[in-house]
């Protein structure tokens, strides 16, 4: 596979003549890459070769992702790398999108999310919401610079199942308590599932803060939204009649 | 404490590469002979992870040369781990998220913060070296459109200025056109970090 991916360095590979496993191999790597038009190339012949858009998005698509994550952790690759590499991986899920939404696929839950007050940094957040959101949730981005009053209008009008919240500043970190600690007086902390995320913060601090979960990357963020969707549904049959509306 | 009045105690900073210059140029200027300077590389800004096991070890290996060891680090985006390191190993640092804070002076910069929190800041460093550290390190250079993906959410560049230079304020003008921004010049000179040094050395 490596020696292939060098002959791509120069002359064009014709993806239509490789095996489905070894188009998704290259796939990853054009992902890895940054290079969008190959990922559009690849996901129009996986489709063609009738792979359910869901197929194309978790295993061609995310899990390009999820390698990318390890190497930005492993300092290997730099944010523009990152931005790249999410942007094509953006244009392949515009092709999916809408193939997604016709089959009809029950959203996974619904996620408010947004960095706190006093931070603009948003990389981080963005991409957990595109992975997320290829995942099957429906996303509600408050974008930066999210006051707690923000935060709880949202909840209100969407009434989501999740409260994301992201923050890149150890000036910024504390503000999820103050979010948090407001759910808790107004009573409604229970309400939702509340996922905290950043490059400062840990396991320990989201735990002081209240949060039900730390989540380090977005393919961890995926994993533990769709984790706590599971249990929640499984807490609501087993309660036999929910109370919830 | 006082066992040698005499002889002045052997001090070693361990710094941020980023601040070698003006660490160097307070020590001329209040001539603190005394006070050792090594330093990490600045690079570990990107990934600050790496800075509590970089400075614990950068401790251990000159603990017993030196009568004094102090840190020249901001929490920098540790998440308050590198304060766990360094009260493990019985080190203070200067205090403060990041340097930005001190040069501006911390209440002043949280003042900032809170009025707006949506300016870049530009040290004498940043701006010195803008073009490699922030135009091609993220790939402006390369990839002009990622302005917006990582700029867009900003309204204006601020420098933090340190020193007295045309040169200077010419190059941070320049960074701010690279991102399409509006300058402002604030004067801060070496903010906290001189009080700092004149009281560890
Ligand atoms: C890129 C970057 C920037 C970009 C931001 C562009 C943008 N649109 O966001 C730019 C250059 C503009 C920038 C600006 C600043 N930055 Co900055 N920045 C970084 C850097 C290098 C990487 C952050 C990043 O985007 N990583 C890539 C993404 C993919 O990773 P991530 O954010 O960690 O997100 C992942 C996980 O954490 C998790 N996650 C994140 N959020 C969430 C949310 C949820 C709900 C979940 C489940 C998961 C999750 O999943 C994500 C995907 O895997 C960090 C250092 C670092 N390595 O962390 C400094 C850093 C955060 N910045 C720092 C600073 C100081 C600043 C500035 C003040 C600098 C300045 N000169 O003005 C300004 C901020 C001003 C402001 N008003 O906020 C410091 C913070 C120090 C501190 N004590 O807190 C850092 C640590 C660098 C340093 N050591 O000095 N910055």
């Amino acid at each position: 596979m490596t020696e292939d991916k060098d002959k791509n360095q120069d002359e064009d590979i014709d993806l239509k003549a490789l095996s489905d496993q070894e188009l998704v191999e290259q796939m990853w790597d054009d992902l890895y890459d940054g290079l969008q038009e190959p990922i559009l190339e690849g996901t129009n012949i996986l489709l063609e070769r009738k792979w359910l858009p869901y197929d194309v998005l978790t295993k061609a698509l995310i899990e390009g992702m999820r390698i990318v994550g390890i190497d930005f952790r492993d300092g290997i690759l730099f944010v523009p790398e990152v931005l790249m590499s999410a942007g094509a991986m953006k244009a392949g899920m515009a092709i999916l999108k809408p193939l997604l939404a016709e089959t009809g696929a029950p959203s996974l839950g619904k996620i408010v999310i947004g960095t706190v007050k006093g931070d603009i940094h948003d990389i981080g957040k963005n991409l957990v919401s595109m992975m997320l959101e290829g995942a099957g949730f429906e996303i509600i981005d408050l974008g930066v610079n999210v006051s707690v009053e923000t935060y709880l209008e949202a909840l209100e009008k969407h009434q989501p199942d999740i409260l994301g919240m992201s923050a890149l500043l150890t000036t910024t970190m504390p503000y999820m308590k103050v979010v948090i600690d407001t759910l808790k007086e107004k009573n409604l902390r229970d309400d939702y599932i509340v996922l905290v995320g950043g490059a400062p913060l840990n396991e320990e601090f989201g735990k002081a803060v209240g949060a039900d979960s730390y989540c380090r990357d977005a393919a961890v963020a995926v994993e533990t939204a769709k984790d706590f969707m599971k249990r929640k549904h499984n807490i609501k049959a087993g309660a036999g009649k929910a109370s919830a509306s | 404490m006082q066992e040698d009045e005499k002889k002045p105690r052997k001090v070693l900073l361990i710094a941020c590469g980023a601040l070698a210059r003006e660490i160097l140029a307070i020590r001329e200027q209040k001539g603190l002979e005394n006070l050792h300077v090594t330093c990490l590389p600045a690079k570990l800004h990107n990934r600050p992870a790496l800075i509590p096991a970089r400075v614990r070890a950068k401790i251990r290996a000159a603990k017993s040369c030196y009568d004094k060891i102090f840190v020249l680090y901001g929490d920098c985006g540790t998440g308050g781990m590198l304060d766990v390191v360094l009260r493990e190993e019985g080190v203070e640092r200067i205090g403060g998220p990041h340097c930005y804070a001190f040069f501006a002076g911390q209440e002043r910069f949280e003042r900032m913060m809170e009025s707006d929190p949506t300016r870049f800041f530009l040290t004498d460093y940043l701006a010195r070296h803008f073009r490699t550290l922030i135009y091609e390190g993220y790939g402006l250079d390369r990839h002009p459109h990622l302005r917006d993906l990582l700029f867009g959410n900003y309204r204006g560049v601020v420098y933090l200025a340190q020193t007295e230079s045309e040169e200077l304020v010419r190059a941070a003008e320049r960074a701010a056109e690279m991102l399409e921004l509006p300058l402002e010049v604030m004067r801060t000179d070496y903010g906290e970090l001189a009080p700092f040094l004149e009281r560890i050395a």
